[in-house]
């Protein structure tokens, strides 16, 4: 009796802990999605900010982009964000000393707050950016409503300037595109010598030769990341740079490159256990035919191993993309629009891991890294399932 | 026509000679550069003192202690959750749709980048369950992290035991469970192990996870508690690398932890690869 409930007991320990993953990944979902939303209700402008017009103007709200263009001079009238035909005319805190003498202001600056609001009434068409805490008591301004931002905005932005003033701008499309790019090269450069070494190393080269390379690919597979960075750093960027013959090696093609060497030894190890896996049976019937040792390679333990390859493949690729501290080290983090391989790009982890420490928890950045997070998460997320939805289909 | 095939043959077998011989090569190069350029930095008092001078100077005995907490940490909770997932899943569960999500799960959770198991550990283990920045944080994100990578080596080594073993096993009267514990598992033991052994180095390598979970820029004192931050080697060589006050000063400091990094790997690997020819010797024979 007792011997039975223990035994139960056990059992029912190693079910709960076969739905631990599930319930992780489940959690991770909820947490990155619940904190990545706040990107899209929380007001762009710098906290404890306002924009302000005359009380006559009838403009409303500004969407952030249009904040931004004012202030690069992009936009000059208020006839363009639907209000009447007169320039806008910008004002910061900043300028209060050309309008105002000191005396007016106050030596403490206790007419500061009046001296705004005076200004505002005086201007028509004054667009004036200043802090909440300058709200005069008796305010006959308006303070103009920043939308938020938008799922479009968000993933086709073209700039991430994520501590910009008046308004932030969290584009995300470069980082997207620098990530994509980088894992590109990357598995380019390693998917032909990594499968090449994996069918060399199960069928071909003499059992002493694997034995010693067997070995150093699954040393180097256990190899930290971050000494690959530190090795391209020191190696890999300054070759990119002198090669190439351009000012700064910290490049996308640097990045590809380490991230091309780390991803060799998933790649080698798994589709080379999946080669070997293969029963020898296979290999000789097919020789006994007459198949020549290529011929079976190529037609009878390739296609057999195929699924265990694919798996090699993928792991590789979700390092790549998921790649933090190497990239990080070594692609140089411009976040403008990558163009070309020998241009500094930034990807999506790289920006998390570099960011994510100075923001405050709960504030806009905090969420924006999350919502690049949640990005992050469905691109290998789509990767998984369509792979293993693939492999599913192809063993039917 | 037979001489056509032998040509092609060889033309083939050389092309994937001469690669393979190139990715070795890579490899070995970036083994004998750490190596050497770190050997010459690493002494008794480089593993057994704290950092002096701005970090240019002294050791990285704090980085060390981190991160082999950080490893036996996340280890006692990931190691027992795994195999019995592993052993649940390829053992009870009958083929169908609840076994396929579980495994489609695990698969998922292994594509999880690191530094999303950074961002959710901050989320969930320092802020909701206000561990803070902690041993107890940073070791159960890396938990997390190389749970998927020990249940599906467990499950690898499982499935490749040999049917006939259980089926003799229960023809002799044992129970499903003994038979796990007494035939199935030792068997598989070797290749447990080397799952095992592949996550060790996993863990004491992460640097995105324990980014904001754990580690600590500099820290002169050992941890009292798990809910004290720790010093681990891959941030230390993050922080050397890129962001230290003298970077060029402070290179040979990093070399030396790169090459405590890459000796923590091939300790581990060495000992795995002596468990397995043991385990191998008693049990395949």
């Amino acid at each position: 009796m007792i011997k039975k409930i223990l035994n139960n007991f056990q059992v029912g320990v190693l079910a709960v802990s076969s739905f631990i993953t599930s319930i992780v990944v489940l959690l991770i979902i909820i947490f990155l999605f619940k904190e990545g939303s706040g990107v899209f209700s929380k007001s762009l402008l710098e906290d404890g900010y306002v924009l302000v017009v005359n009380s006559r103007n009838t403009v409303n709200s500004i969407a952030p982009k249009d904040i931004k263009n004012i202030f690069d001079q992009k936009i000059i009238s208020w006839k363009e964000l639907g209000g009447a035909d007169s320039a806008i005319q910008l004002f910061s805190i900043d300028d209060i000393s050309e309008y105002y003498s000191e005396e007016q202001i106050g030596s403490d600056l206790e007419y500061m707050d009046t001296c705004i609001n005076n200004y505002i009434v005086n201007h028509p068409s004054v667009l004036a950016y200043f802090p909440k805490k300058n709200i005069a008591k008796k305010f006959n301004g308006k303070e103009i409503k920043v939308g938020t931002m938008g799922l479009y905005e968000f993933v086709k932005g073209r700039e991430w300037l994520p501590t910009a003033r008046p308004v932030v701008q969290m584009g995300i499309l470069p980082l997207i595109l620098g990530t994509l790019m980088v894992s590109l090269g990357a598995i380019l450069l390693a998917l032909p010598f990594g499968l090449v070494t994996a069918i060399y190393m199960a069928e071909i080269a003499h059992p002493v030769w694997r034995r010693i390379m067997k070995p150093v690919i699954e040393l180097l597979a256990g190899i930290p990341s971050v000494v690959f960075g530190f090795f391209g750093l020191i190696v890999i960027v300054p070759m990119v740079q002198k090669v190439c013959h351009i000012d700064v090696g910290e490049t996308a093609l640097a990045g590809s490159i380490v991230l091309g060497i780390m991803a060799l030894p998933t790649i080698i190890s798994i589709a080379e256990d999946a080669i070997r896996n293969v029963p020898n049976n296979m290999r000789e019937a097919s020789l006994a035919l007459g198949a020549t040792q290529w011929q079976t390679i190529r037609s009878v333990v390739i296609p057999y191993a195929k699924s265990g390859i694919w798996a090699g493949i993928i792991l590789g690729v979700g390092r790549a993309v998921g790649e933090t501290m190497a990239v990080l080290m070594v692609t140089g983090n411009a976040s403008n629009m990558p163009t070309t391989f020998l241009q500094p790009v930034r990807t999506i982890p790289a920006t998390i891991a570099a960011e994510l420490g100075e923001t405050s928890a709960g504030g806009l950045h905090y969420s924006a890294l999350f919502a690049l997070g949640c990005v992050l998460f469905l691109m290998t997320m789509v990767l998984n399932v369509y792979v293993q939805v693939a492999l599913k289909k192809k063993s039917k | 026509m037979a001489d056509t095939k032998r040509i092609k043959q060889s033309i083939y077998f050389w092309i994937f000679r001469a690669m393979s011989m190139m990715v070795v090569f890579i490899l070995v190069a970036i083994l004998y550069f750490i190596v050497s350029r770190g050997i010459g930095v690493i002494n008794w008092d480089f593993l057994t003192k704290s950092p002096e001078e701005g970090m240019v100077k002294g050791g990285i005995f704090p980085a060390i202690v981190g991160t082999l907490v950080l490893i036996a940490g996340s280890l006692i909770f990931a190691f027992p959750v795994g195999v019995f997932s592993a052993i649940y899943l390829n053992e009870y569960m009958k083929k169908g749709k609840v076994k396929s999500f579980l495994q489609l799960m695990t698969n998922n959770l292994a594509g999880v980048p690191s530094v999303v198991f950074g961002l959710f550990g901050m989320a969930l283990f320092v802020n909701k369950l206000k561990f803070g920045d902690s041993i107890i944080a940073g070791s159960l994100t890396l938990g997390l992290l190389v749970l998927p990578v020990i249940i599906r080596t467990t499950e690898e080594a499982l499935k490749a035991v040999d049917d006939n073993y259980r089926l003799a096993s229960y023809a002799m009267g044992a129970s499903k469970l003994y038979t796990i514990k007494k035939v199935i598992l030792p068997i598989a033991l070797p290749d447990i192990i080397t799952g095992l052994i592949l996550s060790i180095g996993r863990v004491s390598g992460e640097t995105a996870p324990i980014l904001f979970t754990v580690a600590a820029y500099f820290l002169p004192k050992l941890p009292h508690s798990i809910f004290d931050q720790v010093m681990a080697l891959p941030y230390h060589l993050y922080v050397l690398a890129t962001s230290g006050t003298n970077i060029e000063k402070a290179r040979p400091v990093a070399f030396g932890t790169a090459l405590v990094l890459v000796m923590i790997v091939l300790f581990t690997n060495i000992i795995a690869n002596v468990v397995r020819a043991y385990y191998n010797k008693k049990y395949k024979k």
